[in-house]
């Protein structure tokens, strides 16, 4: 993802940062990528605690989790983590 | 407010730093101490301690962490002092560019010492000139009035929205430092509105938001990234824009300061001492213009037409003012309290040699190294420099470019 | 004083809780200290600064023009977090005493490495400690340098292969011991020390709140396992954080005014000493000690589970549980 090059009197002083993190996505960093089985998913909460990346979210309009593969950098810890073995890796393109 | 309102304190050099900071409203000073800066941290932690000031006064384990502490608390929005000299400041050699470089206005006195080994407590310029190109505003004073007003101004130039850059004011070893002088003082309600209040320039943040530059939870700002190659530079770039526009802060602020106190240094960035009609001029920063303006007049009086130049500031170097200044005098001896080890010369010589390398008179221009982890610099040795300089002019020709004066 | 009571931070409630260091952050998968920076976030009590020493979570976190901090952060150097902590902490209460300060309280938070821990930083926190600021340091201890490639620290453990304490073949890794960084630190009688581990984030969210509510300076080191330099699949790392703790390698424990406590997780193996694990099911897991697994070095083991053992003898009574 590239950026459009700002000449130096454009930016702000200090190397303070103009964007979020969230502009940049590392979800293309991923070979494998984690699919959950809806029904076996007890929405414990405990993949959203322990994803390093945030690619998991509680929706509270819908009461469950989603995954954020815009993020996901398919690591595996939620599948390896998750007490009903709900989520499988899948490799991406599969 | 009249220069008639001020009142004469006998202090010296370092109580005079440590009084300016008292009125000029800092929140907060960290550092630690060195001979012969001590005073200084010693006598504002007396002002603590009595209920003076409401500065916050952090007494560090290092000059190292107290400039880290000063950029930090820089950067949530207070105005900061620390002091330092040697080895102190060579510790904290790696946040003086952090410092710059995070755009904090911090405010730092040196006491100038010699650098080790062999260890020497004494004056010279090695460890402020090492620092020349950390992006601080250097000034270097001659007196201790100079010391106090300067550290006044100071607060004043670092935090303009357009500079935002620290301020160095150096001040010679023990000859200023230790030294007792008649130091004129302003009210303390003068002092406070002239520093005024830290001014916060709107930045662009992460969220596109235009916000003070500070860290303010109300309103986040990332500050001190990883910077590549792509965009390091544009910032490195930034920083020399504002050093270019620190000299007319500098002067505007001097101006300002000389309206309310009568005082002048000549115009701010350099000092001239009976150069107009010069042949021959000295050139050098601190306490050692008090001493060669004593050796000028007593040159005058036999019909020489010698002059000295004194810059207040070597950063930024004030370029059009020392050619100006020079650019008719037909042979120059620079001065330099530090040496630049195998470097052909003292950082002095270096710049004002390549400023005046423009000018068409192409005057000759010399350097002597001189007082040397606090080695005096009598009369005899400058009027020696001056009959050098007469030499040169005589014959039309350098015997030696550098050399050392006062060395056995 | 630390308060006694004991926050109960709910999953439900922590998933509501806003992300205050966000996605698109650029650490390795499966990165531990990144999962350890999320938890403690969510374990803030409103207004917070945060400043962070040079290493991975500062570079990955950082990434001009980019940013997935959420709250007010600086960065400046390698060795001076807490320095910077006390710079800060020193602002605010200056500009509260002049009544510049718009919020009642801010919270600081120092987040450094172990790097930037056990070695050069231990002087600015030491000092900072000394001085009594009120500031939560986190110490993300990985065990090495990874920002610069894998080199030892005074927090690698014994036996580890970094790339400046390789496992030739005379040499077997790291021959010296981590250092006890969390006793220097309940040695500075600091209000709160506490151990931690990501693998267990309730106790986590629960010890950094009492870090921030603390007055003082309060220390917390926790257990954050490193994918790349401790080379194992990255889907172990909360497991390896575990085990660590299953095995009493990295026991949780922690120190209100300088008296120690077990943590639950770790109370359990005094209780149930049969469920303790074999420490070389951890070793064995990641390849930094692999060397460790042949013949010619495998005294190093019987060495790794005799410094476990003394150390965890000594943490026993220290928590008064002999
Ligand atoms: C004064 C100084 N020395 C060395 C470095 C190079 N350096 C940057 S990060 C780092 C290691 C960081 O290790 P650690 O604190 O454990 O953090 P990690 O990268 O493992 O997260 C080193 C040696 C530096 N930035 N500054
Ligand atoms: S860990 Fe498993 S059961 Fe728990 S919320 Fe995640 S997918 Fe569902
Ligand atoms: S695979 Fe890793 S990054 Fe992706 S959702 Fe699971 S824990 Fe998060
Ligand atoms: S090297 Fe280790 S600590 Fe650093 S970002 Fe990668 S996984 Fe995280
Ligand atoms: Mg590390």
């Amino acid at each position: 993802m590239r950026d459009e090059q700002k000449g130096w009197k454009d930016i702000p002083i200090a190397g303070v940062c103009w964007k979020p993190a969230t502009e940049y996505h590392t979800g293309d960093w991923r070979t494998f990528k984690p699919v959950r089985d809806q029904a076996k998913c007890t929405k414990c909460l405990l993949c959203p605690m322990i994803c390093p990346d945030t690619a998991i979210k509680w929706n509270k309009a819908t009461e469950d989790i989603e995954f954020d593969y815009n993020f996901c950098k398919g690591c595996g810890i939620c599948a390896h983590e998750c007490p009903v073995d709900a989520i499988k890796m899948v490799r991406e393109g599969a | 407010m009249k220069a008639g309102q001020q009142e004469t304190r006998a202090m010296n050099g370092d109580e005079a730093v440590a009084y300016a900071v008292k009125q000029s409203d800092v929140d907060v000073v960290a550092a630690y101490p060195i001979t012969p800066q001590t005073i200084i941290v010693e006598r504002f932690s007396e002002y603590v301690a009595d209920g003076k000031v409401k500065t916050e006064f952090v007494c560090t384990e290092s000059e190292h962490s107290a400039l880290s502490a000063c950029v930090a608390a820089s950067a949530t929005g207070a105005r900061t002092f620390t002091a330092s000299a040697s080895a102190g400041l060579a510790l904290m050699h790696e946040i003086l560019y952090v410092t710059s470089g995070c755009r904090a206005p911090v405010v730092m006195a040196i006491a100038n010492r010699a650098l080790s080994a062999p260890i020497n407590i004494h004056c010279d310029h090695s460890d402020s000139m090492a620092e020349r190109d950390s992006s601080w505003v250097q000034i270097y004073v001659e007196n201790s009035q100079e010391a106090y007003d300067s550290i006044i101004q100071a607060f004043r130039i670092a935090e303009h929205p357009d500079l935002l850059l620290p301020v160095m004011v150096c001040l010679d070893a023990f000859f200023l430092s230790h030294t007792l002088e008649n130091v004129k003082v302003l009210p303390d309600e003068a002092v406070r509105e002239f520093v005024g209040n830290r001014q916060l320039p709107l930045i662009t943040n992460h969220n596109g938001e235009k916000v003070p530059f500070k860290l303010d939870p109300d309103n986040p700002i990332t500050m001190g990234p990883l910077d590549l190659f792509d965009y390091y530079f544009e910032h490195k770039r930034q920083q020399e824009e504002a050093m270019q526009k620190a000299a007319q802060i500098i002067t505007e602020t001097h101006n300002a300061y000389s309206q309310l106190t009568g005082r002048r240094y000549g115009n701010g960035l350099v000092d001239s001492y009976r150069l107009e009609d010069a042949e021959i001029a000295t050139v050098c920063v601190g306490s050692t213009a008090g001493t060669t303006k004593t050796v000028v007049d007593q040159l005058r009086a036999k019909g020489v037409k010698a002059g000295l130049l004194r810059l207040r500031n070597f950063r930024p170097l004030p370029v059009r003012d020392i050619k100006e200044a020079l650019e008719n005098i037909s042979a120059i001896a620079v001065m330099d309290r530090s040496n630049s080890f195998g470097g052909y010369g003292g950082p002095i010589f270096h710049e004002l040699r390549h400023v005046l390398y423009d000018t068409s008179s192409h005057p000759y221009v010399v350097d002597y190294i001189y007082g040397l982890g606090g080695r005096d610099m009598p009369q005899n040795i400058i009027k020696g420099i001056y009959k050098d300089l007469m030499e040169i002019v005589e014959t039309k020709s350098v015997k030696e470019y550098v050399q050392f004066a006062g060395v056995r | 004083m630390v308060a006694t009571i004991s926050w109960k931070f709910t999953a439900r409630e922590i998933a509501e809780k806003p992300e205050l260091f966000t996605s698109g952050h650029r650490a390795c998968a499966g990165c531990g200290p990144a999962i350890a920076l999320r938890q403690i976030m969510k374990a803030t009590r409103g207004p917070t600064i945060v400043t962070n020493a040079t290493g991975c979570m500062e570079v990955v976190s950082t990434i001009y023009p980019y940013t997935a901090w959420k709250v007010p952060w600086i960065h400046t150097a390698f060795e001076n977090a807490a320095a910077n902590a006390s710079g800060i902490e020193a602002a605010l209460k200056a500009m509260k005493r002049k009544r510049r300060l718009k919020q009642e309280k801010v919270d600081v938070i120092a987040f450094a490495g172990d790097g930037g821990t056990f070695d050069i930083g231990i002087q600015a926190l030491s000092g900072a400690a000394e001085r009594g600021h009120d500031f939560l340091y986190v110490l993300y201890d990985n065990e090495a340098y990874m920002n610069t490639g894998i080199q030892r620290s005074g927090g690698t453990p014994h036996g580890a292969s970094t790339t400046t304490s390789p496992g030739g073949t005379d040499i077997p890794g790291k021959t010296q011991m981590k250092k006890p960084i969390a006793d220097i630190m309940v040695a500075h009688e600091i209000p709160y020390v506490a151990t931690a581990s990501i693998a267990y984030w309730q106790d986590l969210l629960i010890k950094a709140r009492k870090g921030l509510e603390a007055e003082g300076p309060a220390f917390l080191h926790v257990f954050a396992p490193c994918p790349r330099g401790w080379r194992y699949d990255t889907s172990k790392t909360i497991e390896l954080a575990r085990l660590a703790v299953e095995t009493c390698i990295f026991p949780l424990w922690e120190a209100i005014d300088s008296e120690y406590s077990l943590s639950p997780q770790s109370k359990i193996m005094t209780l149930k000493p049969e469920r303790r694990k074999d420490v070389r099911e951890y070793l064995k897991m990641q390849r930094r000690f692999g060397h460790l697994f042949k013949p010619k070095f495998e005294h190093v083991l019987t060495d790794i589970q005799k410094i476990i053992d003394k150390r965890w003898n000594k943490l026993l009574k220290k928590c008064s549980m002999t």
